[in-house]
Formats: C-alpha cells, sequence, structure tokens
C-alpha cells in the first residue's frame, strides 16, 4: 500500500510537475503518442501500465550481436513498467510513474581512483554511440523474477579501456545519481543514498558485462536506468546499477547499497545462485515476468561456460 | 437517527458483510480475468499482487477487529461489539485467501518447497504459526462454542489474537527489503490497540 505523506514537500512535487510539464509539454504530448502505441502482449497481460515516456526516445543505432537467446523477449511494456528503482518508489509501479522527473540529457560520469585518465566525462565521451550493439540478456531479480531483455549499448570493457585503470586497480566502484528533485524515493531512508555498487576488475573486465543505454531498438527509458546502466546478466539485478554519476577504479573492495543494508541476505558478489538460498526465500526457482508457474533457475543465470572460470577459486557459499 | 440494535443487525450487518468482501470479490475477478487471458489489474506479477493483497487485507481487518472493543469502550456503547465477530472472521477470511494465494497461484502445490519454506524460512514459519492460533479462534467463534468451554475460559482462548497480531506485524515487518515505512505503520497502530488493553493505561486515559 502506498501511503502518501503529508510533508511539506508534496506541495514542491506539484510545483515542479507544472512547470516542468509546461517547458516540455511538446514532448509530453509526443511522449503520451508513443506510449499509446505501446504494445501490452503477454500471457498474463495486464491493464496496469504506466508507460507514459514523457520523454521521447529516440531510435538508435546499433548492430545485432551472438549474445541472443533462444526464448522470447519480455514485451517491451512489463520491462517498462516493473521495475525495482527505489530512488523512485519502493512499488515496482512506482519507477514508471516518477522517474520523468530525472534529467538525462545533458549528462556526466566522474571517473577518478587508479585511472591514467581521471576526470568528468560528458554521457558523448564515454559511451561511443557509433559502435552500439544489441544483446539478449536474462535477467534474474534477487526476489525470484526474472525477464529477457534486449538491451542496447557496449561492452564496460571498452569504458575501462579508455580511462585506463592503473595495475593496481582490483575493483570498480559505481555510484547512482543521488538528487533529491529528480528522485521522490531519496525522502524515505529505505537504503543509505547514493546507491552503490561494485565489481572486482575481473568481472568488469569479462566480456559479458555490459553498459546499456538502450532498450528495444530505442534509448533506455528513465525507470531502467537513463541514460546509463550496468548490466551485469549472471548477478541478481540489484548489481545492475542504473544511472551511474561515477566510476572509480579502488584497490580495496568497495562497499555496495545492499550489502551495507543487509550484510546476511546480499553479499559483494551476488552471483545467480540456485543453491545458495537467499536467508527469507528459496533461489532454486524463479518466475520469468508472463508465466503462470516458475521455471528452475540457471546456476550463473546460464552464464557458467562464459563466468564460471572467474570464481573456480572461491567459495560460493560463503561468498555469497 | 437512532441506530437501534435492531437495526444495526437489519442492515449494519449485511452492509459491513459487502464492504469486507469487496477487495475478494476483486481479487476474484481480476483471477478470473487473468485465467481468462483477458486484461486485468493485478500487474505483471500477479502472484506477487495477490499475495501482498490478501495479506494487507487480512492484516487491517485484524487491526480494526482488535480496534472494535476500544471503540466501544471509548463510545460507552455495546453496539461496536455487534460487529466483532462478523470482523474477525474476515481477517480469518483474508489469512486464508493469503494461504491460498501462496500454496496454489504463487508455489503450484509444490509440497516439497512448502515445506522446505515452512521449516528454513522464519517469516513464513511465524506466519503460518500465526494461522494455527488463529484456527481454533475460527472454529469456537459460534455462540455454541462459547457455551460449551464457558465464556471466561472463551474469552482467555480468544486473548490468542494478541498475539497473533504481534507475529503478522513481525511476518510483514520480515518480508520488506531495505527501511520502510509501512511495517512500522501498521506496527504502530498494533502497539497502540494493545496499550488501550493495559488496566493502568486506561485508567490514565479514563477509559472504563
Amino acid at each position: 500500500m502506498l501511503i502518501k505523506s503529508k510533508e511539506k514537500w508534496a506541495e514542491t512535487e506539484n510545483s515542479v510537475t507544472d512547470e516542468t510539464l509546461y517547458l516540455n509539454r511538446r514532448t509530453f504530448i509526443k511522449g503520451a503518442a508513443v506510449a499509446g502505441s505501446a504494445i501490452g502482449a503477454g500471457v498474463l497481460a495486464s491493464t496496469a501500465s504506466f508507460s507514459e515516456n514523457k520523454r521521447i526516445l529516440l531510435p538508435l543505432d546499433y548492430k545485432k550481436t551472438a549474445y541472443t537467446l533462444d526464448e522470447t523477449p519480455t514485451p517491451e511494456n512489463a520491462i517498462i513498467n516493473y521495475n525495482n528503482y527505489y530512488e523512485f518508489g519502493t512499488d515496482k509501479s512506482d519507477p514508471a510513474e516518477n522517474a520523468w522527473r530525472l534529467q538525462p540529457k545533458p549528462w556526466s560520469v566522474k571517473v577518478d581512483g587508479l585511472v591514467d585518465n581521471p576526470g568528468t566525462y560528458a554521457f558523448e565521451d564515454l559511451v561511443d554511440m557509433k559502435s552500439l550493439e544489441e544483446r539478449i540478456y536474462r535477467l534474474r531479480c534477487v526476489e525470484a523474477w526474472s525477464m529477457v531483455v534486449p538491451w542496447i549499448g557496449i561492452p564496460l570493457s571498452s569504458i575501462l579501456k579508455k580511462v585506463g585503470p592503473q595495475n593496481d586497480a582490483k575493483y570498480v566502484a559505481f555510484e547512482t545519481l543521488a538528487d533529491r528533485k529528480q528522485m521522490p524515493g531519496i525522502r524515505r531512508p529505505v537504503l543509505d543514498w547514493p546507491y552503490v555498487e561494485g565489481l572486482t576488475i575481473e568481472e568488469a573486465m569479462n566480456d559479458l558485462t555490459f553498459i546499456a543505454v538502450g532498450l528495444y531498438g530505442k534509448e533506455i527509458p528513465n525507470q531502467n536506468g537513463a541514460p546509463l546502466r550496468l548490466v551485469v546478466p549472471w548477478k541478481y539485478g540489484f548489481k545492475s546499477i542504473k544511472s551511474i554519476v561515477r566510476i572509480k577504479l579502488t584497490k580495496k573492495k568497495p562497499p555496495t547499497s545492499w550489502n551495507k543494508s543487509a550484510p546476511r541476505e546480499y553479499g559483494f558478489y551476488s552471483n545467480v545462485n540456485p543453491e545458495v538460498d537467499h536467508p527469507r526465500w528459496s533461489q532454486a526457482g524463479e518466475r520469468r515476468i508472463g508465466d503462470f508457474g516458475r521455471r528452475k533457475t540457471l546456476m550463473f543465470n546460464g552464464y557458467s561456460e562464459q563466468v564460471a572460470h572467474l570464481y573456480k577459486d572461491l567459495d560460493l557459499k560463503a561468498n555469497y | 437517527m437512532a441506530l437501534t440494535t435492531a437495526k444495526l443487525r437489519l442492515y449494519g450487518k449485511p452492509f459491513v458483510f459487502l464492504l469486507l468482501l469487496v477487495p475478494a470479490l476483486w481479487l476474484s475477478y481480476n483471477w478470473w480475468m487473468a485465467f481468462q487471458y483477458q486484461p486485468h489489474d493485478l500487474g505483471f506479477n500477479p502472484q506477487e499482487t495477490s499475495n501482498r493483497f490478501t495479506g494487507d487485507w487480512a492484516m487491517r481487518i485484524l487491526l480494526v477487529s482488535l480496534a472494535i472493543t476500544p471503540i466501544a469502550k471509548a463510545f460507552k456503547s455495546p453496539k461496536p461489539v455487534l460487529f466483532r465477530r462478523m470482523v474477525g472472521l474476515f481477517a480469518f477470511f483474508y489469512v486464508c485467501l493469503h494461504i491460498t494465494s501462496y500454496v496454489w497461484l504463487d508455489m503450484n502445490f509444490d509440497w516439497p518447497e512448502l515445506w522446505a519454506d515452512v521449516t528454513k524460512r522464519i517469516y513464513i514459519t511465524v506466519g503460518l504459526i500465526a494461522f494455527l492460533l488463529l484456527l481454533p479462534m475460527a472454529i469456537t467463534s459460534t455462540k455454541g462454542w462459547v457455551k460449551r468451554i464457558g465464556a471466561k475460559r472463551w474469552q482467555q482462548l480468544h486473548k490468542m489474537v494478541y498475539i497473533v497480531g504481534t507475529l503478522v506485524i513481525v511476518h510483514f515487518f520480515m518480508m520488506r527489503k531495505g527501511f520502510q515505512y509501512e511495517p512500522l505503520i501498521y506496527g504502530g497502530i498494533l502497539v497502540f490497540l494493545l496499550l488501550l488493553r493495559v488496566p493502568s493505561i486506561r485508567r490514565f486515559a479514563s477509559l472504563p
């Protein structure tokens, strides 16, 4: 249940709405038209749709890759309306409703720590929009539901090579934007904002590790982590941090948000592993959004071949 | 406008009955639509929606049932108590729907997995205990049972609802991720309702 708080900010929120709608009224009208044409397929189709993409999502030029699956991608309607993005609220429908406040253009990312070329990079300087590719990946949420998502973006390694990690860099730390004006959920202390995540340098350089800037052939919607987000398909979804504003290369293992919140439940690695349960629920199975029943969860979400070698000397029960 | 006991029995009870049935009707209608592959309002994860929806309503109605006696005492009127059994039984009904949603719609009768949940996940164990404690109260809710076991023992038995309320809030608190307000709000309401039953606090608030 959503409990509306009668804080003084409620008023501010309203005034922001009007002004932004006023300034972007043409965008709003076009966006509403785009949303109106969105497809609502799926076995369990839903009328609960908040796909008001008030931003016009431009089509992207990209090449298809071998990173595809035999499975049908989850309908776009579900991918953009069923989200965990707590900066916009904790209900699954909150991000689609509230994320229009996010301003993904212009965007810059601070790159610091153990790199040869530190600095604040404009989005366009970090992501080469001429070398975009599509990758269809499974996404497994730690809450035991899953999707198949056609992402568009570039490998994270291509960004890391650009900034030049130094030899003693062992980890990559990421940070999400935390702006009260753009993100109403920040007002609630659900997590210790800003949201932070991290990978080992080997994980970050793995070929599967991806920075998504698009979805279903278009720019990525705000609620899915615009303008750029991480995608680590063999780890639980919360590792795939959204709307990145900072990338830092470090020697020490960086803190990660859910681990700070509940260390017993969420580890640094958080690899998808059907044999290691979440303390509060089983991870052996999952519900693919659109399916009625559950299916078995695959080790490393089905990406063992590509990533199992990263963990051959690691006790995955102790390092969950 | 005098709401006599007779009028409340005749019109008030059916009205409250239908009112408390609304969430269940909404849920049944939407599942029926979902099973016909028709558009519905259960969202993209209908099982998650229906688990939460039934749990939320079970909890709310249970809190309402716990509020009836204090309200009756505050207004020095026995009339609210006319509805207490019905409201309590509705809480039990929504708990049954909640379990049905989880066992059937969510877990599809996967008994080994369900048993593992009950034994391994504390919040599910807590929820099951709450249900098992509600069961004897629901069974003995009739006048016949009050006579059979005696009013005093019957009342003692039904004080278990305080334990059930606490377990329900713990169950709700444990299934949330991160720091969230809703379990604290519901928990606060429960603590308030339980405090109203402490004799010294009742005296302080000059309630009978």
